[in-house]
């Protein structure tokens, strides 16, 4: 190996390290190792004066590969991978080894112990650096413009922030309106502002900026390409038609469950849904007067075992139906029935107090003992086990509303083949953190926003509308990407292309190509993530990981085995 | 813990984002262990070769721990499912060399579980200090 030049930097980390182990005694052993030219500890090897000794001793000795044994490289990598490219050093021929985290601090009482270890995990650190290579990053444009998948209210929220920064955007939508759910909707809580005044103005904008190009009616058909530079394939008047963007928007929505077999659903007049109401109370209201009473059924094909979750709004869109009817109505015996209400934040809280005193009666009901409706075409009474007071009720009830969940687009399936994005609970897209993502899904350049990735009510949809916005303006307002020097790369000599690592990747960034007729496997370094599942399962080794190759962990379990 | 004098060499692999992120945890919280363990760290317990595990044993180490995310929660979508699958293969194949299958270790460990990291960790040591030493070393 043409001459490698380690420089070895022992943290006592004040006493966190220097407590426990014995840092110049690793330092006096680091000396001795191959290839190490120089080491030395210091107090904190993040402090500057750390750095600058670092940034020193690569001149004064002409150090090419450094190991820091420190703390952990989860907070600390990047900040002496940064100290090595200052003083002209290639990030990527740097090792950090963890002798903190990993071993002064979970072996305090066995110092000696410690310090025998921080002197392996150098071994190994220094083991590993000489086989490290230069690596240069990726990169790659980033076409400033965006494909939104669904003219839904967070759909329509993206597309307007996103064309509203300057970004070309493709408003891509299924139906031959804009809207989606919420042009059924009737009122929305807390406000019961009229649905349509909502609504109206926001397609009326996005019909009117000139940024926005609107696909519609319009089939998603295909999806290829990665982040900068996706090639959008959808099939509008009559043709296939190829957009070109560098970022996705998933806002395809939810649908309302439609209640078959729950509750005479479909089989007996005057059973409906909640949708099906909104859509009754958008449109004359004389019915309402002639009323006896309506009951209103929660939880309806949902927190059942089939469909476990909660749909997280459907209390309050009750609550709200059940309030505006008994308003209109107020001889009407308005009852709901839950099984627990979800009426979160001051102000659906407050909504849900507003309705009890405008005289609707909330009710708890128990799946083991379910409500009945009596009637023959069309409900007459109701019969309701209170679950709170123990006790059996009729009720006159002319009116059966279900207040059922959203539940998944039908197509989610095919879209996230398309797009190589996953689904999770319910067919729902699974974006790439519950907490710390949650607009992003896993692929990068791809984000998502409203019901397509929860049931969401709007004040929520049009966050995530905007959310996702902001995270796809983020490559495109730079027009550039830069991927970490950890992926994976093919060695076409050896390559047998088989295809076993086509497979195995989870990001779909490898295909086999035919070069000069040699037939190979190839890796998309924009879409690659570095974790190296292609490597452990290529048959002929051909395929390795920067940063992470067969040679250098073996390297490192040999130095192990060897200094036992 | 059983103490027969044996103190196994024992080699973990952690990914990067959840089990490494668990053992630092479990350092922050300053839970104390066995010292017998060196992690190397990978970005996926996907990443990690059959050759690497074989090659652990072949030179002498006692155990072996591949530890990942919990399934479902792989930070690449799904290579802990990968590397369950290979598992399959890999204990019956330390079978086939001599060696008990009990020596090599795949668990999920998640970035907030330093207290579970600790109690693999530690099960771990004391199940390969009774197994005593590698027997294809000792032979």
């Amino acid at each position: 190996m043409a001459d490698v030049r380690v420089g070895v930097f022992i943290c006592h980390c004040g006493t966190n390290i220097g407590g426990v182990v014995d840092v110049p005694s690793v330092v006096e052993y680091a000396r001795a190792l191959p290839n190490v030219i120089y080491a030395e500890n210091n107090l904190y090897t993040c402090s500057e004066g750390g750095l600058a000794s670092i940034r020193e001793k690569i001149a004064e000795h002409n150090l090419n590969r450094v190991v820091v044994a420190a703390c952990t490289p989860r907070t600390h990598e990047p900040l002496f991978k940064n100290t090595c490219e200052d003083a002209g050093l290639n990030r990527y021929l740097f090792e950090f080894v963890n002798i903190r985290e990993h071993c002064s601090w979970i072996h305090m009482h066995a110092k000696d112990d410690a310090t025998e270890k921080a002197k392996q995990l150098v071994a190994m650190g220094v083991a590993k650096v000489q086989w490290l290579q230069p690596q240069q990053e990726y990169e790659g444009d980033v076409l400033k413009a965006s494909a939104v998948i669904g003219g839904g209210i967070a759909g329509m929220t993206s597309a307007l922030s996103l064309a509203n920064q300057g970004y070309e955007v493709h408003l891509i939508e299924r139906e031959k309106e804009l809207g989606g759910l919420v042009k059924s909707v009737n009122r929305l809580f807390p406000t019961n502002v009229d649905a349509d005044k909502v609504i109206t103005p926001i397609i009326e904008k996005a019909k009117a900026n000139k940024n926005i190009r609107l696909h519609m009616p319009a089939e998603l058909k295909d999806v290829k390409g990665f982040i900068g530079d996706f090639d959008v394939t959808i099939y509008e008047n009559g043709a296939d038609n190829v957009i070109k963007v560098g970022t996705i928007i998933v806002a395809t929505g939810a649908q309302e469950l439609k209640p078959d077999g729950f509750y005479n659903y479909g089989k007996m007049d005057n059973v409906v849904t909640q949708l099906d109401l909104e859509g009754k109370l958008k449109q004359d209201k004389k019915w309402i007067d002639d009323l006896a009473g309506v009951t209103m059924i929660n939880c309806v094909g949902c927190r059942i075992p089939e469909r476990t979750y909660c749909s997280r709004f459907c209390c309050i869109t009750a609550i709200k139906n059940a309030w505006i009817l008994r308003e209109a109505n107020p001889k009407a015996k308005v009852v709901v029935l839950h099984r627990d209400l979800m009426a979160y934040g001051v102000e659906f809280e407050e909504y849900y107090r507003k309705a009890m005193e405008a005289g609707v009666l909330f009710l708890r009901y128990n799946l083991d003992k379910p409500p009945q409706i009596i009637g023959k075409e069309k409900p007459e009474k109701i019969k309701i086990h209170d679950e709170l007071t123990d006790s059996h009720l009729e009720l006159p009830c002319d009116m059966v509303v279900l207040t059922t969940p959203l539940v998944s687009a039908r197509d989610n399936e095919a879209v996230s083949k398309m797009l190589k994005v996953p689904l999770g609970d319910g067919m729902f897209f699974l974006e790439a953190h519950l907490k710390l993502r949650p607009v992003e899904f896993a692929t990068d350049g791809v984000y998502v926003a409203g019901s397509a990735r929860w049931p969401v009510d709007i004040t929520e949809s049009i966050s995530q509308g905007y959310a996702a916005a902001a995270k796809a303006a983020i490559p495109m307002s730079s027009g550039k990407i830069k991927v970490e020097a950890i992926t994976s790369f093919v060695n076409i000599g050896e390559c047998i292309a088989c295809g076993t690592c086509v497979l195995a990747c989870p990001f779909n960034a490898i295909s086999v190509v035919d070069t000069d007729g040699k037939m190979h496997a190839q890796v998309n370094e924009a879409m690659c993530k570095g974790c190296g599942t292609c490597v452990a399962t290529c048959p002929s080794g051909a395929i390795q990981q920067k940063g992470c190759t067969d040679q250098q962990i073996l390297c490192m379990i040999e130095t192990l085995a060897g200094g036992l | 813990m059983i103490d027969n004098g044996f103190e196994p060499k024992i080699l973990a692999f952690c990914c990067n984002w959840c089990s490494y992120a668990g053992a630092d945890l479990a350092g922050v919280s300053r839970l104390q262990m066995p010292p017998n363990l060196r992690v190397i760290r990978v970005m996926c317990s996907g990443r990690v070769s059959v050759e690497w595990v074989i090659k652990a044993f072949s030179s002498g180490m006692d155990g072996v721990m591949v530890l990942g995310c919990h399934i479902g929660d792989c930070h690449y979508i799904d290579g802990n499912h990968r590397t369950k699958k290979r598992f399959v293969l890999l204990g019956k194949l330390l079978g086939a060399l001599g060696i008990e299958p009990d020596r090599l270790c795949l668990d999920w460990v998640s970035a907030s579980e330093g207290q579970k990291f600790q109690d693999v960790v530690t099960k771990f040591t004391s199940r390969v200090k009774e197994l005593g030493p590698n027997p294809i070393v000792a032979a």
